[in-house]
């Protein structure tokens, strides 16, 4: 051990005086950058912010109305039902996918080949876009032609896209069943990444496979598991495409999410203004989500997991 | 990618698809001479071959030319709306009559048509939705889609009963089929197919108040909601859903192949209510069924009510509607060809049922001549035709009220809840 970190030092020595010779780059490198930032995000930002102050329904001019859509905002009992299931259906989402992809990723990080030729089965669904997923899940859910009509041990009477919870459950188990893989692949490469040596080390001082996976894999992952939380809710804040084939937004209104609200108020029933109050409210949301994750989990401070080694 | 620039693209997408709507509004290319090139813009379907062969006749005649886009289903409405703001508006489109132009006369963009030349051509029941604040603004161009019962034969006369004629055969027959464990009828409740529970509603409405009352609605006096027929119509569609007659499942069912045409094509349903269309939907999906065993008669009298059994609801027809952006006088000839006999042929030929003055006696060459006659006479003899809400509500008012009807099919609102509900609609 102590060579090994004598090599290591050495190593470092040797990267060193190269250090100083470099600058820091100049303003001049964020431009492009900057540029591609102030079209693309904050001019549609700022446009947003203004027609959430008007009533526009597309054709004409807009009209200029105040704070009318955001009084209204606050008020609308649709808004509220949105925000709690789309914030149910982000709890739900990361409940269910972080445990069963930390799992999965560590499992398929072993290098046996029935592993890894499983694990290219498990990876299938990431292959498919979201619409076939929908198209096809909604097909398998049919109450009338799909499993429950045939599997009525499993579901009994009931009508999965049919209530709240059910559609909601649907909802999470069929996103998860898309995005598992690809939060195992991230939890993967981080496991194969974490150095050997902790776990000789560990087996050495006579820790099991359990206390292993608690005491070195878990913390190392500990960066991955913010990434891929971040993924979780942005995806979960921002997936309504999903919602739009899988249930469109039913039964009646239960699994109306903000993303799909402000798409409905936009561009079904054309009002514009009232429909950028909603995007400005999930800007805000989104906004507000990205840096109490990055502040609470230290994400920001960009500490390594490789610290002392 | 950090979730407030994810946001940010969200909204940026959002935000260019406002900005290229709204962009050209003052640019739009206003019509300098009377005749000249005319855009029309068509929505994808099996008539486009018809529409082409009326194309091509009116352009060899020679007043002017009109080239025509065929557009698909998806988008039609989205892309419509946004290039009637810009510099790329049609000078005429296909569109579906009643609120769905409401905006467009109200923002000045279409050409108010000369009823006198047109009145004499057509069905008046279907030149009404072509009507909007008094202006005629849609000539029909296809065929009527009114709605009526459809029901398996085969099941009816395994039951031994005939179909309804009043609310209480209807009643009667829900006992009837539960009894047996076959659904009354097939519903297609999720939030996508909705539609096809407002036409319950659109139908009760008419049989217990008359049309007089949606007519009121759609002129913009939305206080109507609180007509007591309106309650009435949500408590009977409360009983028929709590006896069963949509069966437990209809709130996660689609209208179409695989929903609820399956259910009626393989007996698991009785009856259901439906537009025209589902002839042609149940002749693609099981064309034995549609031959031998799909039956249609007309929505049942409901007793004591004000409305005439006689009256319909569904789409009246499709619509050409000519905007500001037109060489108008090429525009309007192009829309006296609407009823030329090759062209009121050529839809019959299609199985539409044409809604002009000659096109009974074309209806012989229908691929079902007893279908489309049937069609035909209820339309001739029906003494109003109501348009489908939602068309004729306009999509603003129109989405919100599928939602209502569906919490209220769905049990989540009562009878009372519906009423306030729709009533709230319009702030």
């Amino acid at each position: 051990m102590a060579s090994l970190i004598a090599g290591r030092t050495a190593r470092r020595q040797q990267a060193r005086p190269v250090a100083p010779t470099l600058e820091r780059p100049g303003a001049g490198w964020a431009v492009p950058g900057l540029l591609f930032f102030a079209v693309f995000a904050l001019a549609p930002m700022v446009g947003v912010l203004y027609l959430s102050l008007t009533s526009w329904d597309g054709l004409s001019a807009p009209q200029f109305t105040g704070l009318a859509n955001w009084s209204r905002f606050l008020t609308d009992g649709q808004v509220l039902q949105a925000t709690a299931v789309t914030g149910a259906l982000l709890v739900g989402n990361i409940l269910v996918q972080a445990p069963v992809s930390i799992l999965l990723g560590v499992w398929s990080a072993g290098r046996q080949r029935n592993r890894a030729v499983l694990s290219a089965v498990f990876f299938l669904p990431l292959l498919l876009s979201t619409a076939a997923t929908a198209v096809m899940w909604q097909q398998l859910l049919d109450p009338n032609f799909g499993l429950p009509a045939h599997l009525t041990w499993l579901f009994g009477n009931a009508n999965p896209l049919g209530s709240q919870s059910g559609a909601v459950a649907c909802l999470v188990l069929v996103t998860s069943w898309q995005f598992v893989p690809f939060h195992s692949l991230l939890y993967q490469g981080a496991t194969r990444a974490i150095p050997e040596t902790l776990y000789q080390a560990a087996a050495i001082d006579g820790a099991g496979r359990v206390r292993q996976f608690f005491h070195i894999t878990l913390p190392q992952l500990r960066n991955t598991m913010i990434t891929s939380t971040t993924f979780m809710v942005v995806g979960g804040l921002t997936a309504f495409d999903i919602v739009l084939l899988l249930t469109n937004g039913g039964p009646g209104t239960d699994t109306t999410i903000l993303p799909f609200l402000m798409y409905q108020t936009a561009f079904r029933t054309y009002d514009f203004g009232y429909a950028s109050a909603i995007a400005g409210f999930l800007l805000l949301l989104a906004t507000g989500a990205s840096v109490l994750l990055t502040r609470l989990s230290g994400y920001d401070r960009m500490t390594g997991t490789l610290e002392g080694l | 990618m950090n979730s407030a620039s994810r946001t940010a693209l969200t909204a940026f997408v959002v935000c260019s698809a406002l900005l290229a709507a709204g962009c050209g509004s003052s640019g739009g290319s206003s019509a300098s001479s009377p005749t000249g090139n005319v855009q029309f813009w068509t929505i994808q379907d099996p008539t486009n071959t018809v529409q082409q062969a009326q194309v091509d006749a009116f352009n060899s005649a020679g007043t002017g030319k009109v080239s025509m886009s065929v557009i698909a289903v998806d988008g039609f409405k989205d892309k419509v709306r946004t290039g009637m703001g810009s510099s790329q508006m049609p000078g005429i489109f296909f569109n579906w009559g009643g609120g769905s132009l409401d905006d467009y006369v109200k923002a000045g963009k279409l050409v108010s048509l000369d009823p006198a030349v047109f009145r004499s051509h057509f069905l008046p029941a279907a030149l009404e939705a072509g009507t909007v604040d008094g202006k005629l603004v849609g000539i029909p161009a296809r065929g009527t889609q009114p709605v009526f019962l459809f029901y398996d034969k085969k099941v009816f006369a395994d039951a031994g009963v005939q179909p309804p004629k009043t609310w209480a055969d209807l009643t009667r027959l829900v006992q009837v089929f539960t009894a047996k464990g076959i659904t009354p009828f097939a519903l297609a409740g999720s939030a996508t197919s909705s539609w096809t529970e407002l036409m319950w509603i659109e139908y009760l409405v008419d049989r217990l108040a008359g049309p007089e009352l949606f007519k009121k609605i759609a002129a913009g006096d939305w206080s109507q909601w609180n007509d007591p027929a309106i309650l009435k119509t949500a408590q009977m569609v409360k009983q028929l859903v709590d006896s069963g007659a949509f069966g437990k499942n209809f709130a996660s069912v689609n209208y179409g192949a695989g929903g609820s045409s399956t259910l009626l094509a393989k007996g698991r349903a009785a009856m259901q209510l439906m537009g025209s269309w589902e002839y042609a939907m149940q002749q693609g999906a099981d064309p034995n069924f549609a031959k031998n065993d799909l039956g249609y008669v007309a929505f049942p009298s409901v007793d004591g009510g004000l409305g005439n059994p006689a009256d319909v609801v569904g789409n009246p027809t499709n619509y050409l509607s000519v905007t500001t952006a037109a060489a108008k006088t090429t525009a309007v000839d192009f829309l006296k060809t609407t009823w030329s006999d090759s062209y009121v042929q050529g839809l019959v030929a299609k199985g539409e049922v044409p809604v002009t003055d000659n096109a009974q006696a074309a209806l012989a060459k229908a691929p079902d001549p007893a279908y489309a006659e049937f069609q035909y006479n209820l339309v001739q003899s029906a003494p109003s035709f109501t348009q489908s809400w939602d068309q004729a509500l306009g999509l603003s008012l129109g989405t919100p009220l599928l939602t209502e009807i569906q919490k209220l099919f769905n049990g989540q609102s009562s009878p009372q809840q519906f009423v306030s509900g729709v009533l709230a609609i319009k702030h």
